[in-house]
């Protein structure tokens, strides 16, 4: 009872003072909007890396890289032999706990063509059907390479989107899309045949920008002219690479391109440029590893030219930036809600001495001092609550902001979770702030408060 | 026992060494259903007196009994509630909360009360129209009349139903009609049988009730000096406001 009305009162003590109150407020207006600023600018990143992490394949994707033989086997170096499909089928055959090995065989400075457009995939890889389920690609249109293809190293190909884009159009650019199965395009003026084509990866910010976009448009297109118009900001790094790939057989990589030997050197180059392994069970890692590196110490004569590259370490390095760019948004979003706090303490200390005598009558009608210490509270934080709904408010309209100017894979997410914690922040350093004052308020006798002038 | 009781009641201030003696030992019985005035000259202690008697204040010496309970042993809270609950009070300038209308100022004690919302209202609304001022119940008090104002607060002192009406000069910044409105409103009142005590310099509401205390320096005078107190003007006048023998 005692409660709604101290709202109301409190209110209305803040509707008399508008201009004084709104100041005070700025305070926590800013320190919410920091809080929820930063909050989603962290969760932007972390979405943006997280799913750039998918992007290339996941946590379970483990690289085997190659190193320099190690000093005490320095003089073995020459003798090292570098991944591989010897190792591939040896980690097949003897390592069962490596559910997936994926060799690469990459060709460097790849032009791509067709006709008069011409482009540079990200990557252009041999690869084996192996490599769809190592780096999380999904197929949306035709098939993947089959056994014949592999054998007799047939001149055929599988493209991201953003081959499809370059080469024959973007589906907004020309209004349909094209899926260009059974056309032919050349790879170092070689012809390929496309027998199929991924879906479109893109982030989920950036999916949901495009659904936005789309139904704009179409509501356009009703009301006027279309107007051409791309699909809006591009996807992250991540999703462009892989939208940029294209993958052909190993073996016809191998025998079209590198069995001449690289750079005309004439000497053929069986040399895999990449090696991924995903274990079977991800909880036993380190067994799994232990069991590779085991295998291929002996296909390697016991030359450690390899190593392991998991994504834990990565996944360590984001949780640590994460943490770093928390700590320091905290401290920030911290520091301003304490200005805020100080400001309220101050704006409730001078109410309350304006005030002195309405507190006197309030006592000499019956108010307890705790009556009015909770009264001065209240007003305190409805302050600090009506300046961080603000804040929400202007959070809203400055991630907007810096959503317009940041790539849409990292663009700021405002999360439910950071407002609350905002708002409530907010509201205890509205209640902190007027403790003092209230306790002032409250200590005041009656008669003393009646006569002050 | 007396409704009110003070035994040997002392208030002293201390201003700069120099030692004021406002109410020195004064003893003084009220039983419930008095009408009482309390008179004397300006500085002689009466407001520090009402102040005492109406828990606003504690004495510096003496014990003071306000329907069995001793008030310099309550606690703070316990005093509030007593403001609340058993005493109303008058001021000689309103004391009305500015920001709030008329029906919210006369609806404050009820909500220290803790009655509800509805209830409040309909109370509040009967005590305004006891003293008349039930068409300006959204009116700020900055908008009201002195004589409006003093009815609003007459309006608020007897909404929680209290057994004693204080009342300190309230007709001291009225004209004498409005004075005449307030005070036969407080006879009515007091016909109803509610302890009302006033502080007055004005003779015609001394001369109406049927008892009188004289205060003078702090102290309560022997026999009330009818001449300083202007009632043998008045009664020499008319002979129809002395009260009923
Ligand atoms: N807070 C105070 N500090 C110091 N002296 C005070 C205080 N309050 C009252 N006094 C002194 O106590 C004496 C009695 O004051 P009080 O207000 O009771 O007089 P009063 O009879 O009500 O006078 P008036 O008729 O003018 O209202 C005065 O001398 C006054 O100066
Ligand atoms: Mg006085």
């Amino acid at each position: 009872m005692i409660f709604v009305n101290s709202i109301v009162v409190g209110l209305k003590e803040i509707w008399a003072h508008k201009s004084r109150s709104f100041l005070t407020m700025l305070g926590i207006i800013l320190g919410v909007t920091s809080l929820v600023g930063m909050s989603a600018i962290i969760k932007g990143m972390e979405n943006g890396m997280k799913e750039a992490m998918i992007a290339m394949g996941g946590v379970d994707k483990v690289l085997v890289r190659t190193q320099p033989v190690p000093a005490w086997q320095d003089h073995l170096a020459d003798s090292a032999p570098g991944r591989t499909l010897t190792d591939v089928m040896a980690l097949q055959n003897s390592a069962p706990l490596i559910r997936l090995v994926s060799p690469e065989m990459a060709l460097d400075d790849v032009m791509i063509s067709r006709g008069e457009k011409r482009t540079e995939p990200s990557e252009c890889v041999g690869a084996w059907p192996a490599v769809l389920e190592m780096n999380l690609h999904t197929l949306a249109h035709g098939r993947f390479f089959n056994e014949i293809d592999e054998a007799e190293a047939r001149p055929v190909c599988v493209i991201g989107t953003g081959i499809r884009d370059e080469l024959f159009g973007r589906p907004d650019e020309i209004g349909k899309e094209i899926i260009p199965l059974g056309e032919t395009i050349m790879i170092e003026n070689q012809p390929f045949v496309i027998v199929g084509m991924f879906q479109e990866y893109m982030g989920e910010q950036e999916a949901k920008e495009r659904i936005r976009q789309k139904e704009l448009r179409d509501k356009q297109e009703q009301a006027g002219p279309k107007r051409s118009r791309g699909w809006g900001r591009r996807g992250g790094w991540a999703f462009w690479r892989k939208n940029m790939t294209v993958y052909i057989p190993l073996n016809t990589a191998w025998v079209r391109f590198r069995s001449g030997g690289t750079a005309g050197s004439g000497i053929p180059d069986p040399r895999l440029t990449d090696m991924d392994i995903k274990v079977a069970d991800f909880s036993r890692l380190e067994e799994a590893l232990q069991q590779a590196r085991n295998v291929l110490l002996l296909t390697h004569q016991g030359i450690e030219d390899f190593s392991f590259e998991t994504q834990e370490n990565q996944i360590e390095n984001i949780n640590k930036q994460i943490k770093n760019a928390r700590l320091s948004g905290g401290i920030i979003a911290g520091i301003s809600l304490l200005v805020g706090g100080i400001g309220i303490m101050n704006i409730m200390l001078a109410s309350i001495n304006e005030r002195v005598r309405e507190i006197g009558i309030c006592k000499a009608v019956g108010a307890t001092s705790a009556n009015i210490f909770i009264q001065i509270l209240i007003e305190s934080a409805v302050i600090a609550l009506i300046g961080g709904l603000m804040g929400l408010v202007v959070s809203e309209l400055f991630v907007d902001l810096l959503g317009a100017l940041t790539p849409s894979a990292n663009s700021p997410v405002i999360t439910r979770n950071a407002e609350l914690v905002a708002v409530a922040f907010s509201v205890a350093v509205g209640v902190l702030a007027g403790i003092l004052p209230a306790i002032k308020a409250a200590s005041f006798s009656p008669i003393e408060a009646l006569r002050y002038e | 026992m007396a409704l009110l009781e003070l035994r040997n009641v002392s208030k002293i201030y201390h201003l700069g060494g120099e030692e004021i003696r406002a109410l020195d030992g004064v003893s003084l019985d009220i039983g419930g259903g008095e009408f009482v005035s309390i008179i004397g000259p300006s500085g002689s202690g009466k407001s520090t007196l009402m102040h005492i008697l109406g828990c606003l204040d504690t004495p510096s010496h003496g014990t003071v009994t306000l329907d069995g309970t001793e008030v310099q042993r309550a606690t703070p809270r316990e005093l509030a509630h007593m403001r609340n609950r058993k005493i109303g009070f008058v001021f000689q300038f309103f004391n009305l909360l500015p920001k709030l209308n008329v029906v919210q100022n006369v609806e404050l004690p009820m909500i220290y009360a803790g009655v509800s919302g509805r209830e409040r209202r309909k109370r509040a609304e009967h005590a305004l129209e006891l003293v008349e001022m039930s068409h300006r119940l959204k009116n700020r008090p900055s908008q009201l009349s002195g004589g409006q104002q003093q009815r609003v607060a007459i309006a608020r002192a007897l909404v929680n139903d209290p057994k004693i009406v204080f009342a300190d000069e309230p007709t001291g910044n009225l004209d004498t009609h409005t004075g005449e409105i307030i005070l036969a409103l407080f006879r009515k009142l007091s016909q109803e049988g509610r302890t009302i005590i006033i502080v007055t310099h004005n003779p015609e509401i001394a001369a109406v009730t049927p008892r009188r205390i004289e205060i003078r320096n702090g102290k309560i005078a022997e026999k009330v000096d009818e001449r300083l107190a202007g009632l043998d003007r008045l009664a020499a006048k008319a002979g129809s406001l002395a009260p009923a023998a």
